[in-house]
């Protein structure tokens, strides 16, 4: 099977995932009742009315996090092709690589330091 | 499934079908044969989880409905069915329906490039192991809309927390994924399973599977790292708004998930479809995944009823300051020794031709590695639980006795 048949399966697996659990959900509308009311579908709290807006601003700690995480993540991506070519790779490509991940250490102890990885 | 999709493909065309309708068919075929298998599963799942989960607690478990309760999954999908599905008139309605169709999706697309025998797996993707971290991080964009969609204080925090832990988490899973994808040279998952004809990972780098355990449990939103549905705090969590089938879904890709990280991780270390005999028969083969798979499964669960949840400021510590650094350091050590032994011609640089005479010295020299580094991590934490448990005696005399207790 060539590349293209082999994508061709994936994105058909993609577009066929979805309607598995879509399949019990429909037969479920088919089935279930249907008696809505005002109470029924009123925002679910501990007996009492729901106060202020839920949609609000994340807290910054949250971002600091996805930022981090972000850094991390892509360089990462990168690591993958020197962890496949590994081992027929020369010794300067080995080097090479270890400096990155050095980068990325620093990086950590950075965010470290800065106490960007302290829950406040 | 290659040559099944192909020869399927090639039966198709010589009754006259049009050559695209028919490899569209052969590959429809293809895709409902692999995906039945964790569809199927994922019924027997509930049923081991409860029962398992039950006989941790010292209680029977479901035991009314078929032999041992076998059929209480299918009563209670019935139950599910026939219940009324409630969408709050606050919460927005497309991302809310559409949350549980993807969280579920996104596992069962886990097992496109599963291998479960040498020659039966949906596709051998020459990124096999990037797309298991891609797809998997999709689950977590579904439990995040399924929170912010609800419109609901409990379901926002839980996606709140989704946020910070599961991408926290992904960070180590992806640095002690680099391990056995350095080892075997591909990403390929088939690859990865071949070359462990010598060596399975787990021995070569010992390290790098527990720190994969332990954040792919947290990926899953198990305890002690379950805070996204802390019952205690948040009552559900993310999915509090949802009811019937929309909450099962929601249920059902949890358990599929942790199966399938069992699955992923026996190809990863374990070897696969590796072990007596199985070059004899697919089935043996696929007996042989499914049983590894299962043992790494069990002991998931066993973990889960055992060990309390933690706070969220303890997990983000133990993450950050433990498990990033400690995934780091692991991987330059293995890429290390291993480079070194390759330069000194004691290593093999072809490991899928590699037998278990030629990984010899690499394994006991990588172990010896291991064992150190795991020698000093145990050194660490022992000094860590003592400097915890003196200060929470100064600070809580009243609970000195039992601390004293604890502490021997």
């Amino acid at each position: 099977m060539n590349v293209l048949n082999e994508w061709a399966f994936v994105g058909l697996f993609a577009v066929l995932a979805p309607v598995f659990p879509a399949l019990p959900i429909v037969i479920a509308w088919l089935f279930r009742p249907r008696k809505p009311n005002v109470l029924k579908s009123s925002t679910y709290e501990c007996g009492v009315e729901t106060i202020g807006d839920t949609w609000v601003q994340f807290r910054v700690q949250y971002y600091i996090y996805g930022l981090i995480f972000l850094v991390f993540d892509v360089e990462m991506v990168f690591l993958f092709p020197w962890a496949v070519a590994y081992n027929e790779m020369s010794l300067f490509g080995f080097v090479a690589g270890f400096l990155f991940i050095f980068l990325l250490t620093d990086a950590l102890f950075y965010a470290w330091k800065k106490n960007a990885l302290d829950w406040k | 499934m290659e040559e099944f999709c192909t020869g399927l493909c090639s039966i198709l065309a010589e009754t006259g079908a049009d050559p695209g309708l028919a490899l569209f068919l052969s590959l429809l075929v293809g895709v409902l044969l692999v995906s039945g298998v964790p569809l199927i599963t994922v019924i027997l799942l509930i049923w081991i989880e409860r029962k398992v989960a039950a006989r941790i607690q010292d209680r029977i478990g479901p035991n009314r409905v078929g032999p041992v309760g076998l059929l209480q999954t299918i009563a209670d999908m019935i139950k599910l069915l026939s219940k009324e599905d409630i969408t709050p008139t606050a919460a927005d309605r497309v991302l809310y329906n559409a949350a549980p169709l993807v969280s579920f999706a996104s596992v069962v697309l886990l097992w496109a490039v599963i291998p479960f025998t040498p020659f039966h797996y949906g596709v051998d993707l020459e990124i096999g192991a990037l797309y298991f971290v891609a797809i998997a991080s999709f689950g977590t964009l579904a439990i995040m809309a399924a929170g912010w969609a609800s419109n609901n204080k409990y379901a926002l925090l839980g996606a709140f927390r989704v946020v910070a832990l599961l991408v926290s988490y992904e960070v180590p899973l992806v640095f002690a994924l680099l391990a056995p994808v350095l080892l075997a040279g591909s990403m390929s998952l088939v690859d990865i399973v071949n070359a462990q004809n010598g060596m399975w990972f787990v021995v070569l780098s010992p390290l790098a599977f527990v720190i994969f355990y332990i954040s792919s449990q947290a990926e899953t939103g198990r305890a002690p790292f379950d805070l996204i549905e802390a019952e205690s705090e948040l009552v559900a969590g993310f999915n509090i708004e949802y009811s019937g089938m929309k909450f099962g879904m929601f249920f059902a890709a949890e358990f599929l998930h942790v199966f399938t990280n069992g699955i992923i991780m026996a190809i990863l270390f374990f070897g696969g479809w590796m072990g007596p005999l199985y070059y004899e028969s697919p089935l043996i083969a696929f007996a042989w995944l499914g049983a590894k798979g299962g043992l790494i499964y069990f002991t998931t669960l066993w973990l889960r009823n055992t060990v309390p949840r933690l706070r969220i400021d303890q997990i983000m510590a133990f993450n950050w300051k433990f498990l990033v650094p400690l995934s780091i350091a692991n991987l330059i050590v293995v890429s290390f020794v291993l480079k070194v032994m390759q330069e000194l011609q004691l290593a093999p640089r072809d490991i899928l031709s590699a037998g278990f005479g030629d990984l010899l010295p690499t394994t006991i020299i990588l172990l010896l590695f291991n064992g150190a580094m795991i020698l000093y991590l145990l050194g660490i934490l022992r000094k860590r639980g003592r400097e915890a448990r003196r200060e929470s005696q100064e600070t809580r005399p009243e609970f000195a006795q039992t601390a004293t207790v604890a502490g021997h």
